[in-house]
């Protein structure tokens, strides 16, 4: 017979743990609370323990992890409110409530700091799209949830990423991203201060939906998975909207003392967090809650995960004042409870006490942390070892570039970020498509570029070395723009971490991140841990998500990475070498994941970008674009597509033609500059020891590639974007 | 003159409308929230994007019974200048402001994308400082923007010249490729493409200036009203021109006489 404590996902060693808290056994809602709180999601009792790698302080972050979303400053007091979050399983089994709950949560937790949400971004997993039907009704609900929630609510979806492996057939990953701007001394927490002041909640009513949703999330998916369609949330953009202006209307009035978003866990997670932040301790009474449905339970109402909700601190007597601001927009505010200094967490149904918990053995701070057996699987020795040799070179390659771009992975992601709104709020300046989406800001100078990054490829085949290297080409992303980068949010996918091979790939990638953010210097402020990402044959490989942000302090100085006039001089940066390891030409075309991982190297990575900021700052760059999957010769029809200018370069080079085209060597650049800036750019290079070749020029409607004087591709530009811009399309199809 | 920028509690445009007409084009303009009674004072409204009351019933189905639209209907009954983008053109075909509807794009997805369009006439309020045959680049973000009329209707909007924008590659499978049309007096203009994304160079395109430009100059000069008024008067229309009917009394429709009109 299942135990109760089994049945609310906890151990006996748990329980006992509970009963130690408690000086008795728990009553079922208690339990059901412990249940939820004490959940992966919602405590990270695997994760905690490893978050010392990554750097989370820095002079310009207000705000590091622990809070709704972290902050982090652009100057002339603003600041940019940022997280990302998972909503994983949700997806897997209802694609567009799940995608869309998914940006609605993460919406929230950005206006709970009292900031404007300003842009979303996000970073989608499928499996074989090509051989699997589920795959596509997959993408197409995913994207359509994505598209529905934010568009509805008015927040671009500015930029993203999507990728497709086997290892996702069963379980995709759908993590969101949301970004908004604030004024230092306008700045909120979730804390429930001052003894008397009140609890009030306003939004959507409480409903059975989304029951254990938390609960739902830390387990492995299985072939029940689709029965727990009820523990998937259903999205009202509309209400969310009204939500969010009635927030930061309140939040203008100065009676709000803090206020925190009802997501994961509910209720039960918005009391205990706010008291453990104050006081220590609340009272609420789940009678006064409102209801969508008669006959609901204490235990309903308290881990019930209905979107749309928020839950507010006010300063006693001041209950009136908020309720007039909150029915303006349609909504109403109920006063639920008190905040109290006892460090009790008390509900009450009417005038029963139904629990009575001190308050912060339910948050993260009171559940148990453990330290999970890691041990390096069998597979990473083994696939390090690569025969170059043994692995024919294309005969044509034409064909094989032609086969590269129109790769699911590599092809253009026009089909899906044609249904985001990208442009509402007309602040967008640089649209999806580019490396990164740079959002002016309004009223100043400044501008903000923004990206998401992870090749899960590397992150398998070398977690450590993956995951640098993701939070490394995210910065790449943002200096091409022109923005030097400052935070990370993370958004870290895993298999189950009770599995001793899964959690090493989570330890070695957390110690990568914190190994390239110190480098960087762009603290982790924020993030989110997703574990047991896996069915019961497979786990997905790891996918370390690195959400980042730069600033851009004269925002008429922003690149792109496209080729922009004839004429111009195109160089690469940075040194090639014979590098084809887990790259995507190895995987597309030879069918093979294996080999070692490029390798990163910082001193020269830090100098480059160094120089690409100020080449761009100095006006001297008009385009910049950074080398990724699919190698150079990738990179460069990439710069051609999106004036359709072809490009004329020759490369010299002992290295085969396919490592030379295709290699993901990394720390490269493709740069242009106008004939006449060429002398003081090479000055400029020269002075900082710049590794750079002089390759060619843009012009023509032809990408020519010769290498070693010996033409090796030439493509119509014409018809390279057609079939690009139309594979994914055709897949979808 | 004086812009009023509308906001239902699901506008989301707004901020964009009143941003163009205010820091693009340097003109005054207000917010006015939904349940306003009236809009003296103002020259132009702008029913802007967005998703009005959630729009979960028909695009605007919800918003044309909101309390300012009496106002507006009164303010366009009057020869002034009410023009609706996107959601705000979807509000007004629904208030019976405009004639047609818009239904679910062809490809069933929301659509976000620069796309160019023909300006088929400059003999309007909003055009007149275009080309005539122009083509002009305009994003559109819209799920449900095909638009469709009847026949007869369209026979005769064609006469009238009352179809303003046209898709140069129709993206949502509009009849007869149309993105833009204006009521027969050529005041209230309705259009799925939003210009006010279109009015600053950061943004990397100004062709959406000229429309606000062509409101300003229109309302500065009345010219073009002027205009249509004798030209009404030539054509020997019944209706008061634009001009008469706003120095008479507005004509006030009351929301029983809407629900019969239906």
């Amino acid at each position: 017979m299942t135990k109760p404590y089994e049945a609310v996902g906890l151990t006996e060693k748990e329980y006992k743990k509970i009963v130690e808290y408690l000086g008795r056994e728990p009553n079922e809602l208690e339990l059901n609370m412990y249940g939820v709180m004490w959940s992966e999601h919602c405590s990270y009792k695997h994760s905690r323990a490893l978050f010392r790698h990554f750097p989370t302080s820095g002079k310009r972050v207000l705000q590091g992890p622990g809070e709704n979303a972290g902050i982090i400053d652009i100057g002339d007091n603003l600041a940019i409110v940022m997280k990302i979050e998972s909503h994983n399983h949700p997806s897997a089994v209802e694609p567009y409530q799940g995608a869309a709950t998914g940006v609605g949560g993460i919406i929230r937790d950005i206006f709970a700091m009292g900031a404007r949400p300003i842009a979303l971004l996000n970073s989608l997993r499928f499996g074989d799209i090509e051989n699997s039907e589920r795959v596509k009704y997959l993408v197409d609900g995913v994207v359509a949830g994505i598209a529905g929630y934010g568009n509805c609510i008015g927040i671009p979806t500015v930029a993203g990423e999507v990728y497709f492996h086997d290892s996702y057939n069963g379980n995709p990953l759908v993590n969101a991203m949301c970004v908004g701007i604030i004024e230092h001394d306008k700045i909120f927490r979730g804390n429930a201060s001052g003894i008397g002041n009140s609890v009030m909640y306003v939004g959507a009513a409480t409903g059975r939906d989304g029951m254990g949703g938390a609960s739902f999330a830390s387990v492995e998916l299985t072939g029940e998975s689709e029965e727990k369609k009820s523990a998937v949330q259903v999205g009202d953009p509309f209400m969310e909207k009204l939500l969010l202006e009635a927030c930061l209307e309140l939040l203008e009035t100065g009676s709000i003392v803090g206020l925190q978003d009802l997501g994961a866990a509910g209720l039960t997670s918005a009391c205990c967090e706010t008291a453990t932040r104050g006081e220590g301790g609340m009272e609420i009474d789940v009678l006064k809650v409102p209801r969508r449905e008669k006959g609901m339970l204490p235990v309903e109402v308290m881990i019930s995960e209905s979107q749309e909700r928020m839950f507010l601190i006010v300063e006693k007597g001041r209950e009136e004042e908020v309720k007039r601001i909150v029915e303006k927009w349609g909504l109403h505010a109920v006063t639920i409870g008190k905040v109290t200094g006892n460090g009790r967490l008390i509900v009450r149904e009417g005038d029963k006490i139904v629990a009575d918990v001190p308050a912060y053995s339910l948050d993260s701070s009171g559940a148990p942390r453990y330290y999970r057996e890691y041990e390096e699987p069998e597979y990473y020795s083994e696939l390090k070892q690569l025969d170059l040799a043994a692995i024919p070179e294309p005969g044509d390659y034409n064909k094989t570039l032609m086969e590269l771009l129109t790769s699911p992975n590599l092809c253009s992601k026009e089909w899906v970020y044609r249904q985001y709104d990208h442009m509402v709020r007309t602040s967008t300046v640089v649209k999806p498509g580019s490396d990164a989406a740079v959002l002016r800001i309004r009223g100043t100078r400044k501008g903000i570029a923004l990206t998401t990054d992870c090749n899960s490829r590397y992150c398998y085949l070398d977690p450590r070395a993956g995951s640098a290297i993701a939070v490394t080409e995210a910065a790449r992303n943002l200096v091409c723009s022109g923005a030097k980068p400052l935070a990370v949010t993370d958004g870290l996918n895993f298999g189950s971490p009770e599995k001793p091979d899964r959690f090493w790939q989570f330890r070695e990638a957390v110690t990568g991140i914190g190994e390239a953010c110190r480098e960087l210097d762009t603290p982790v402020i924020s993030g989110n841990v997703s574990f047991y990402n896996e069915t019961e044959t497979q786990a997905i490989y790891p996918t370390p998500i690195i959400g980042m942000v730069g600033v851009i302090e004269d925002i008429d100085k922003h690149c792109t990475m496209h080729f922009k006039d004839e004429g111009d001089i195109i160089i690469l940066l940075g040194e090639t070498r014979d590098e084809p390891g887990g790259s995507e030409y190895l995987a597309r075309i030879h069918g093979l994941e294996r080999g070692v991982v490029p390798r990163l190297n910082f001193g020269l990575e830090k100098k480059l970008q160094a120089f690409i900021l100020s080449a761009i700052e100095k006006g001297l760059l008009k385009s910049a674009h950074d080398i990724s999957e699919g190698g150079l010769a990738v990179a460069m029809a990439e710069c051609c597509m999106e004036r359709e200018l072809g490009a004329k370069v020759q490369l010299e080079t002992p290295l085969r033609t396919d490592a030379v085209l295709f290699s993901e060597s990394q720390s490269r650049f493709i740069i242009t500059c106008s004939p006449e800036k060429l002398v003081e750019l090479r000055q400029l290079m020269a002075q900082q020891e710049i590794p750079h070749e002089i390759l060619g020029e843009v012009g023509g409607e032809e990408l020519k590639i010769d290498v070693n004087g010996k033409n090796i591709v030439v493509l119509k530009v014409k018809d390279m974007k057609e079939a690009w811009r139309g594979a994914f399309g055709c897949l979808m199809s | 003159m004086k812009f009023g920028v509308i906001v239902f509690p699901g506008s989301n445009c707004d901020i964009d409308c009143f941003h163009a007409v205010k820091d693009a084009l340097g003109h005054e303009v207000e917010y006015i929230w939904h349940d306003t009674e009236e809009l003296d004072g103002f020259d132009c409204i702008i029913l802007p994007g967005g998703f009005s009351y959630g729009d979960y019933l028909r695009c605007g189905a919800v918003a044309r019974f909101a309390r300012i639209m009496d106002a507006v209907r009164t303010h366009a009954a009057a020869g002034k200048l009410v023009i609706g983008i996107c959601n705000g053109f979807q509000i007004l075909t629904e208030a019976g402001l405009l004639p047609g509807a818009l239904v679910r794009n062809k490809n069933l997805k929301f659509i976000c994308d620069t796309v160019p369009l023909r300006v088929e006439t400059t003999d309007t309020p909003f055009t007149s400082l275009y080309k005539k045959g122009e083509i002009i680049n305009i994003p559109i973000a819209h799920g449900e923007g095909n638009y469709l009329v009847d026949e007869d209707t369209l026979k005769k909007m064609k006469e009238n010249g009352q179809i303003v924008f046209t898709y140069v590659d129709n993206p949502n499978g509009s009849m007869e490729n149309i993105a833009g049309v204006c009521n027969e007096q050529k005041n209230v203009l309705g259009m799925m493409p939003h210009p006010e994304r279109a009015c600053e160079e950061i943004l990397g395109n100004t062709d959406g200036l000229r429309l606000f430009e062509s409101i300003i100059a229109a309302v500065e000069s009345e010219s073009v009203i002027s205009a249509q008024a004798v030209k009404n008067r030539h054509t020997g229309t019944r209706r008061k021109s634009a001009m008469e009917t706003s120095r008479s009394k507005p004509i006030a429709f009351t929301q029983k006489e809407e629900l019969l009109h239906d």
